[in-house]
């Protein structure tokens, strides 16, 4: 009687990408209940508009590729890869990320774009270098300024009445069902548009008001920012899930977190004036979604744990640098595109050793 | 006599001959031109387009090409410059020294750059704004230079001139679709501004396609300018298979070696 001999694992989790894809999605429940309940329906809309439209082109790209393939490739497996959650989970961060009453076609060319050109032509599931739902956001704020940044303020602080019936009929005719504009949503009581915190705090520091008097204004509530810091704390509840689900690795959040404290340290310790605390940045914007969500893909982000750190620590730098120095109120997605683009190379000098090997051919060379 | 008519009969059935040879020749040398001709259609228009498949001169390509009257612009300067400097080249190549040759392509070049520029800002002011620096630039395009190396300075003056204006036609229309494409994207229109390049009656070929209330960046910026071009190569590459599928097979015997690795 012979025995069968396996090499090393063996022990094996059974784990598919389908069941990661869930629980990831899952862990962004929270964040989403929270964006419901201070942003109203219009992220709901957008999710459930930029999922349908990612599952359309999605099936349209694997069947064109599949027909074009080798001829294994038959329904069965086409359905596996359609619903293998990938693109639903890049429409549902698409939907997360766009302005609440943005207009429908945003969330329809974001999803087109992010899994056709970002996702599939790079060569599909794991063969893309950019993140596509960063990507998808970033073309379209480039492509649309007007619509990407028509954020409008907390339901609390919204002087008209934004219902589920409004929400619909402001995303799809661009007028509420009593003919408010989107721009009308945005205004104050006295006329004013109120945009982001973000935003506010950039515009207010070139006309040189400080962080003190800025942060005076209704829309920064009475911690940080009003809304954003429940939201953003709802993804960092889902974020430890995560981490504790094992899900994801713990290094990227936790170096981007830390790279983003000392740099807001550095600087408010410099000139508390003209810079806003770390609490603000790390409660606003897309900060806690990009840590927990967008750094930690296991496609596009560093592999090795000292790659891992790196990239993390360098997002952290330049959402800093981003929003404090450039031209946009956030930088959350440019950082993680920037960050993409050097995963590959940190993971090339970060490879870690093999168990019984030199540390590197290099060295041992010279040590000869 | 008789042998002299003889001799004259053969004589003149000779010359006959030498008659129908010479035309015989002539005519083969006449469908080889033919055929010459035709391929150098083939290879600027289609199977070495300078846009497509050499990839040169991408920087004026995917800089100005937000709409169709600037591509149809540059499209036509660099067609006007690389057919004449195709044709100097050609002409000059007997006594060009193959050491210092570049410098001199690129002088020539250069000078009917600069009579194209001079006359486009004469005439065609909008268009010469419009297309800023990429204009003088056509003098570094690599398309031009690369076709006086390779064809201009080796063939006789007919032949490098109409490769010049196959080579410039295959450039201009890249630049054109990339053009289209760009601009009913980002705009929603076609041949917007035309009446820069055109003059004044060449207004009424604006079409719109479809109105925007905002225009779509990405497609203007470069970009977009990227993607597209890589959508048109894309394309190419799919016509190309196609008609390589629809083409029979050569049947080929194919002759199978076992091979036998010891060491494996």
């Amino acid at each position: 009687m012979a025995f069968w001999i396996a090499s090393s694992p063996h022990n094996h989790n059974q784990a598919e990408t389908s069941a990661l894809m869930r629980l990831v999605t899952y862990a962004l429940f929270p964040g989403i209940f929270a964006q419901w309940y201070f942003f109203g329906w219009g992220n709901l809309i957008h999710i459930t508009l930029a999922v349908v439209t990612a599952l359309i082109s999605e099936f349209i790209v694997l069947s064109l590729r599949s027909k074009h393939g080798n001829k294994s490739t038959n329904k069965h497996t086409l359905s596996k890869q359609l619903f293998d959650g990938s693109a639903i989970l890049t429409a549902v961060l698409i939907g997360i990320c766009l302005p609440a009453i943005a207009p429908w076609w945003i969330a329809v060319i974001g999803s087109i774009f992010a899994v056709v050109v970002v996702k599939q032509l790079y060569g599909g599931l794991g063969q893309n270098p950019f993140n596509p739902a960063m990507a998808a956001y970033v073309m379209l704020l480039i492509s649309f300024p007007v619509q990407m940044t028509s954020w409008q303020p907390p339901l609390s602080l919204m002087t008209v009445d934004l219902n589920l019936s409004n929400t619909i009929s402001t995303i799809f005719t661009g007028f509420t069902s009593e003919g408010y504009s989107v721009e009308q949503l945005r205004a104050d009581i006295d006329g004013f548009t109120m945009a982001t915190p973000l935003d506010t705090l950039k515009t207010n520091a070139s006309l040189g008001l400080t962080v003190y008097e800025t942060m005076q204004n209704q829309i920064f509530g009475a911690h940080f920012s009003l809304g954003w810091e429940w939201i953003n704390a709802a993804f960092l509840l889902g974020g430890v899930f995560l981490i504790f689900k094992k899900a994801i690795a713990w290094q990227t959040p936790a170096s981007f977190l830390f790279s983003l404290f000392i740099c807001t340290f550095i600087a408010y310790s410099i000139s508390p004036d003209s810079s806003a605390s770390t609490m603000f940045h790390w409660l606003s914007g897309g900060c806690m979604l990009g840590a927990f969500f967008i750094l930690t893909d296991p496609v596009t982000g560093a592999t090795s744990t000292k790659g891992r750190v790196i990239i993390g620590a360098l997002a952290g730098l330049l959402v800093y640098v981003i929003r404090d120095f450039g031209g946009y109120p956030d930088g959350v997605a440019f950082a993680v595109l920037l960050c993409n683009m050097t995963a590959p190379l940190i993971d090339r000098y970060t490879r870690p050793r093999t168990y019984g090997h030199q540390p590197s051919i290099t060295k041992q060379e010279e040590g000869k | 006599m008789t042998n002299n008519i003889e001799q004259t009969s053969t004589s003149d059935i000779d010359t006959d001959t030498d008659i129908d040879v010479d035309a015989a020749t002539q005519a083969e040398k006449k469908a080889e031109l033919k055929r010459e001709y035709k391929e150098l259609a083939i290879q600027g228009l289609w199977k070495n387009n300078p846009g497509l498949v050499q990839l040169l001169g991408l920087c004026p390509l995917l800089a100005v090409t937000a709409t169709v009257t600037n591509a149809l612009g540059l499209g036509l300067a660099t067609l006007l410059v690389l057919v004449c400097s195709n044709l100097t080249v050609s002409a000059i190549r007997q006594w060009v020294p193959k050491e210092i040759r570049i410098p001199i392509f690129v002088l020539i070049i250069a000078a009917f750059v600069t009579c194209v520029q001079l006359l486009m800002n004469a005439y065609t002011f909008g268009i010469y704004q419009s297309l800023g620096i990429f204009l003088p630039l056509i003098v570094t395009n690599c398309a031009i230079i690369g076709r006086a190396e390779a064809y201009a300075s080796k063939n006789p003056v007919k032949q490098a001139t109409f490769d010049g204006l196959m080579m410039g036609l295959g450039f201009t229309l890249v630049l054109i679709v990339l053009g289209a494409i760009r601009e009913i994207l980002g705009q929603g229109t076609l041949f917007d501004g035309a009446n820069l390049l055109l003059g004044d009656w060449a207004s009424v070929l604006r079409i719109e396609v479809y109105q925007l209330d905002s225009q779509f960046l990405l497609a203007i910026l470069p970009p977009g300018a990227f993607i597209a071009m890589g959508f048109i190569i894309a394309l190419k590459n799919v016509i190309d298979n196609h008609i390589k599928q629809r083409q029979p097979k050569a049947v080929k015997q194919d002759i199978e070696r076992v091979r036998v690795n010891f060491d494996s």
